[in-house]
């Protein structure tokens, strides 16, 4: 007979759980998910709309706009990846290669390289529907595969394809003794023709981001409503029980290569616009770094939710930019800490206790490092930054910073390994130390190394976050099996 | 309606049904009992193409499809329930069976996309039937469980969103694994209806799998026995429970006390 699973007999979770349900979890999560519950999907999107209107019509600095274009065709990019792995739950690991494959594709039909300069309402309508038979060639082999051995095969597609961008910058046509070539190799190419549509020349990123603006409503629009139609439901089932999913006369096969070829299909276009604002390619911007950081934009946001999938995409673009500056980075690093307190915490007065705490442990380091007689770094080296100038009376830098920065890093891990198994009690106290050591190893070590500190501090926010939701920023908690 | 035709499905050396014949006649109810192992989930498999025969044949309505697609098969006019249950846990119950609808309706993502009045229709044609499909139980499945994942539901409302979403593929031949199991007795006895009706209301052909003898009594038109895959008896419910070999099947492995 079968497994009991957990119910007893006549009872429904839904209803032993119903009391639970209206209990709202207290301190910051509390207000989160009020948040997430009191405001409409149709005002969140108005917002969304009207803030990204104002930011066109208003902000006219060159280096905002293209962030804000570059923005718009990442989040195309991420949505095409919700239908791919959120939608139909297919680990697609050969994605950017169809992005790649656009913007290469636009390359080709609008530049001097091969000359060729198809209009744009033919160019890119054509590579879409290309890279779309692209797609479906691709899910060919893979549409009977699963998961890691899905990711496999998609992979090597997707190196495949760099492979062949790369190599193809000299081929010898049979009966023409000279090589040609095609691709431009790891030269890229450049001087592409930007879009022209309805007779309007594009000039710069902000043209780019009112198209990219018309194009992301349709496509929200669209990606919405299959969703909650036949054919996203079919995906679902796909993601829930493959099985049980045949067995209720959906095909399988289909679905799971229809996924494949409107993520590519997606993709594609993103890569078409991509290009036009680049105004040239270069192969190294379609691996594996990219693939990261959509998928971890999709994932981040809650794998299977549009408005995640927006969400994921505006932190994962926004932040690098935010944390190339030290002051930002500064601030956002200190927030996410806060953050983390106030989450652990669970309630508000434990919260100020810790921080409070937190401010008393600087202080009376500071004390013992005066009582030792130990050499400190003048403050005028470090606190450079607003942030850090305001931490200079609280916080001491040794002179030896290198050493001190490496003890206070394993300091840190080693504090942070003991946290996750120590008893609660303990946690509490070990919190505000916790933090110190990370203000103090951020402001001796990290500071010196921005890159290194931006993929860390990426890195920190997807871990905080896995732990804390681990379904992502609005995604639905999933059940495995029950 | 349903013919097996000296349907053998082996596992390296272990014969799980073997040469197995059996015909379910339209509009009727069988039962297929049999101890633990006895191979009564591997001819559900088998004729809903999860499994290939290693031999033999299965028709429907005279036509062979033993080997077919799960799907293809389905949409040929048979339906199924799980053993151990497997619906869609993360989508509403009406999802569910909404879902289940695929193969009878016809939006593409372009209409859908577009939002198109035919596709518009189509969903609320669909949503509509699911609404009635689940109304086939009564309260148990209406109104604001709609909208609740399936998860959320207790097993036997997950037995019986089951089956609501086996009848939205629009069968003809129902096939049920174990439909009471994990039932208190009410439960069982409102199962047993359901089953009767559906016969009767649905024009559905049904073969069940069953442990619960007072199930199986209740419903069944005729009882398939089996053991080690092999058909051990066949006739209505009293003769099959009282053949000795059934009662030897049983005993002989120490389960007489599932009666
Ligand atoms: N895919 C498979 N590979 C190998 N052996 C299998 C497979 N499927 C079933 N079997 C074996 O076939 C035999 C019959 O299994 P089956 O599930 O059909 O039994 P059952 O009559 O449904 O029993 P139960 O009452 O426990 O559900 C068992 O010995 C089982 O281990
Ligand atoms: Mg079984």
């Amino acid at each position: 007979m079968s497994e009991q699973q957990g119910l007893g007999i006549g009872t429904d979770e839904w209803v032993a759980q119903h009391e639970k349900r209206l209990a709202r979890r207290s301190g910051l999560l509390g207000i989160l998910d009020l948040l997430n519950q009191k405001v409409s999907p149709a005002i969140r999107y108005g917002i969304l709309g009207v803030a990204a209107i104002a930011f066109g019509l208003f902000v006219d600095d060159f280096y905002l706009q293209r962030i804000a274009a570059n923005l718009g065709v990442f989040l195309i990019l991420t949505l095409g990846l919700n239908v791919v792995m959120g939608f139909a739950g297919l680990l697609d690991l050969g994605f950017v290669a169809f992005f790649g494959f656009g913007a290469y594709a636009y390359a080709l039909t609008s530049s001097g390289h091969l000359n060729q300069h198809w209009p744009t309402y033919l160019s890119v309508p054509a590579i879409v529907i290309v890279t779309a038979f692209l797609g479906y060639l691709v899910s060919l082999p893979s549409r009977r595969l699963f998961g890691d051995y899905l990711a496999i095969v998609t992979l090597f597609f997707g190196q495949v394809f760099i492979q062949l961008i790369i190599s193809s910058d000299s081929i010898t046509f049979p009966g023409n003794e000279e090589s040609t070539d095609i691709t431009g190799g790891s030269n890229g190419i450049p001087g592409l023709d930007p879009f022209v549509l309805f007779g309007y020349k594009f000039k710069g990123a902000a043209d780019y981001y009112w198209l990219l603006l018309v194009i992301l409503v349709f496509l929200i629009i669209a990606i919405i409503r299959v969703d909650r139609t036949r054919v996203g439901r079919a995906w679902k089932t796909v993601r829930e029980d493959s099985l049980a999913s045949q067995a209720m006369g959906i095909k399988v096969n289909n679905l799971k290569m229809l996924a494949f070829i409107v993520g590519a299909a997606i993709a594609g276009l993103a890569g078409t616009i991509f290009a036009g604002i680049q105004n040239s390619v270069f192969i190294n911007g379609f691996d594996m770094p990219l693939l990261t950081l959509i998928y971890a934009a999709v994932i981040l946001g809650g794998s299977g939710s549009i408005p995640g999938s927006i969400l994921g995409a505006f932190v994962m673009s926004v932040l690098p930019e935010i944390l190339r500056v030290q002051n930002y980075s500064e601030i956002l690093f200190l927030s996410v800490l806060i953050l983390t307190i106030a989450v652990l915490g669970k309630s508000w007065k434990k919260f100020a206790f810790n921080i409070a705490l937190v401010v008393l442990i600087g202080f009376l380091v500071k004390v013992i490092v005066s009582a030792l007689n130990i050499a400190t770094t003048p403050a005028a080296t470090w606190a450079i930054a607003p942030v850090s100038k305001a931490l200079q009376h609280w916080l001491v830098i040794p002179q030896s910073r290198l050493l001190w920065g490496n003890i206070g890093f394993v300091l840190l891990i080693s504090l942070i390994a003991y946290y996750s198994i120590a008893k609660e009690k303990i946690k509490f106290y070990l919190l505000p130390l916790i933090t110190y050591v990370a203000i103090f190893v951020w402001e001796d070590r990290l500071v010196i190394e921005p890159n290194t500190t931006r993929q860390l501090i990426i890195g920190m926010l997807l871990v905080v976050l896995m732990i804390v939701r681990p379904q992502g920023f609005l995604g639905k908690t999933r059940v495995e099996v029950l | 309606m349903l013919e097996f035709k000296k349907v053998t499905m082996q596992f390296g050396a272990l014969k799980s049904v073997s040469e197995l014949d059996i015909t379910v006649n339209k509009g009727e109810i069988v039962s297929v009992i049999g101890p633990n192992g006895a191979g009564k989930t591997t001819l559900f498999n088998v004729v809903t193409g999860i499994y290939t025969p290693t031999e033999g044949d299965v028709l429907l309505e005279g036509k062979s499809i033993a080997g077919k697609d799960p799907a293809i098969i389905n949409r040929l006019g048979i339906a199924r329930t799980f053993q151990n249950v497997r619906l869609f846990l993360n989508m509403s119950v009406i999802e569910n069976v909404m879902a289940a609808t695929y193969a009878q309706t016809k939006s593409n993502i372009f209409s859908s996309a577009l939002g198109l009045p035919s596709s518009r229709r189509e969903e609320r044609e669909v949503r509509a039937r699911a609404e009635e499909l689940l109304s086939f139980f009564g309260t148990r499945l209406t109104g604001y469980r709609w909208e609740q994942p399936a998860y959320s539901l207790s097993y036997a409302n997950r037995r019986r969103l089951e089956i609501a979403r086996a009848l939205a593929t629009n069968p003809k031949v129902l096939l049920l694994d174990e439909p009471a199991a994990g039932m208190n007795p009410k439960e069982t006895q409102e199962i047993t209806e359901v089953i009767e009706r559906l016969r009767t209301e649905k024009d559905l052909t049904i073969l069940v799998i069953e442990h619960d003898m007072h199930v199986v009594e209740g419903i069944s038109d005729r009882v398939i026995a089996l053991d080690h895959g092999v058909k051990i008896a066949e006739g209505d419910f009293d003769s099959v429970a009282t053949h000795p070999d059934v009662v030897e099947a049983y005993l002989g492995k120490g389960s007489a006390d599932r009666k």
